[in-house]
């Protein structure tokens, strides 16, 4: 068979094997989301369904799944509909260059764990990806036809174009230290120094203000001005209900997974064991390898989702105007200056 | 037929079809939701020519940040259907089609006649599309070019904020 074809086959396989396990992912972030909620608030949290809760996600969405679907009379049918799946697909497209361990060498063949991590503009995709997130959203406050809704869309593309800015800056630093786009290269850069050169140590400026911007662009509190509901009801997604709602759900908690991706690919050391492979006597590209490999970067993403999930629950919402004001005045000001100075650093050190 | 041949006629017959959509729909959202699908399209087309770089900048700054402003304000205006105008002959609109069909008569002479570009091959093409290659190119060979740029679009923003600070007082 030619080429073209294995490549097909290949890169099919791990779409599916992918786009199911952002499903997991998400159905994971709901449980663990409800579980340390109820902790925070001196709760039991589910503890039904499943030893321990655990299959509560399942039994939510098979409830959305039975629910009456809803759209209002005086709304845009085509666009309401299109909203939710916007904004899952997306989502979801975000994963087409992220990497999630190394490779696996069967026979001479090298296969990359990560549809297509290897591509050279990994990293502009990511960012093309994040930017066209904001349609869903907006078309789902637009075709409600439902005032809080378009407040909620239009606060989101409103908060999602301001924090744009300040997140590419950011990663900027990445590239001129990696000098390179795609996301391969950027963590094997941090493999080296025994696998501790982790650009947070080498880019902690950077490093906050991604953080801060991830969860901007994610809705999360406590920049969850789109969906606040002392002030909006539901924000864009108050006249959904059944799967879409459920779809927004889901995309909410992929975008929350992919963001904890980013973070420990960029600035985390990405799969860096803490100690030398040969210590462990594991040969390159051996299954084994890349089985510690995912291991080590599954356990950093979820210790992020865990902080994401404490930060949701221990801090309250920003006010618009101081939202703007963060965004604007301080992060882009300081992310201009922290790209100077990587700038220098890199023409001088190098 | 290749991958790519078919790939292209894809695209493209796409890329048409939403650019139809973008000049005759009489919704103003529907327009710009058929010019971003268009915009999305486009990236595609230029992948198929191995200018990677070229298709994420055109997602990222079309129809990631441009688009996404131009629905911005169709929603703030809360814009509906258009309203039915006469309809009168526009000198404009004379030239435009004129203009249009001598690019269409210069395409398809390049497109009959089969020209060849001296020294062109995929390689070459696939080496100029990387992100590496145009980065140096453009701060080494263009750079007086792309600084002339730099300030003028400078010059554009700070003046679009003191005309905007004008208006408020």
């Amino acid at each position: 068979m030619p080429e073209i074809i294995w490549t097909i086959i290949e890169a099919s396989i791990k779409a599916l094997a992918v786009v199911g396990g952002i499903q997991l992912m998400a159905a994971l972030n709901v449980y663990l989301e409800r579980k340390i909620s109820a902790f925070a608030q001196n709760r039991i949290g589910p503890n039904r369904v499943g030893p321990f809760g655990t299959l509560q996600p399942f039994a939510d969405v098979f409830k959305l799944f039975l629910k009456e679907d809803i759209v209002p009379k005086n709304a845009d049918k085509f666009f309401h509909s299109l909203a939710p799946v916007l904004s899952l697909s997306i989502a979801i497209a975000v994963w087409a260059v992220i990497p999630f361990s190394s490779y696996v060498d069967i026979g001479d063949r090298r296969i990359y764990m990560g549809i297509a991590p290897d591509i050279n503009v990994g990293l502009l995709f990511i960012l093309a990806m994040t930017s066209v997130g904001v349609y869903g959203i907006t078309l789902a406050g637009w075709s409600s036809n439902n005032k809080y809704s378009l407040l909620g869309g239009l606060r989101s593309s409103a908060q999602m174009i301001s924090y744009e800015l300040s997140m590419g800056l950011s990663l900027i630093g990445i590239v001129l230290i990696t000098g390179s786009l795609s996301l391969n290269d950027i963590v094997n850069h941090q493999l080296a120094w025994d696998g501790w050169r982790w650009n947070i140590f080498l880019q902690p400026v950077g490093f906050v203000i991604f953080l801060i911007t991830a969860f901007a662009e994610t809705n999360r509190a406590p920049f969850d001005l789109p969906e606040a509901e002392p002030e909006l009801v539901g924000g864009f997604n108050t006249e959904y209900s059944g799967m879409k709602f459920g779809m927004f759900f889901l995309a909410e908690y992929a975008n929350m997974t992919t963001s904890s991706v980013l973070i420990v690919l960029f600035y985390l050391g990405g799969w860096a064991l803490p100690v030398p492979a040969e210590t462990l006597g594991l040969k390159d590209g051996s299954i084994a390898l890349a089985a510690a490999h995912f291991l080590v970067f599954f356990i950093k993403v979820l210790m992020l989702l865990f902080f994401f999930i404490w930060v949701r629950w221990s801090i309250p919402r920003f006010r618009y105007d101081q939202l703007m004001n963060l965004g604007w005045k301080i992060l882009l000001p300081i992310s201009l200056l922290n790209v100077l100075l990587t700038a220098l650093g890199v023409l001088y050190l190098k | 037929m290749t991958l790519s041949v078919v790939l292209f006629a894809v695209l493209s017959i796409l890329a048409i079809a939403s650019a139809l959509v973008t000049i005759t729909s009489k919704h103003p959202i529907r327009s710009a939701m058929g010019l971003v699908f268009h915009f999305f399209m486009l990236a595609g087309l230029y992948l198929t020519l191995s200018a990677q770089f070229i298709a994420a900048l055109q997602v990222l700054v079309y129809a990631g940040a441009i688009m996404v402003l131009v629905i911005f304000v169709i929603m703030l205006l809360n814009l509906g259907d258009e309203e039915k105008l006469k309809y009168k002959v526009n000198p404009r609109q004379v030239i435009g089609i004129f203009l249009g069909a001598a690019l269409l008569v210069m395409l398809g002479t390049i497109y009959v006649t089969n020209v060849s570009v001296a020294g062109f091959n995929k390689e070459i093409a696939a080496n100029i599309g990387t992100a590496q290659f145009l980065g140096n190119e453009l701060y080494t060979k263009y750079i007086f070019p792309v600084e002339a740029i730099g300030i003028l679009l400078t010059a554009a923003i700070v003046g679009a904020i003191v005309l905007a600070k004008r208006k408020l007082n």
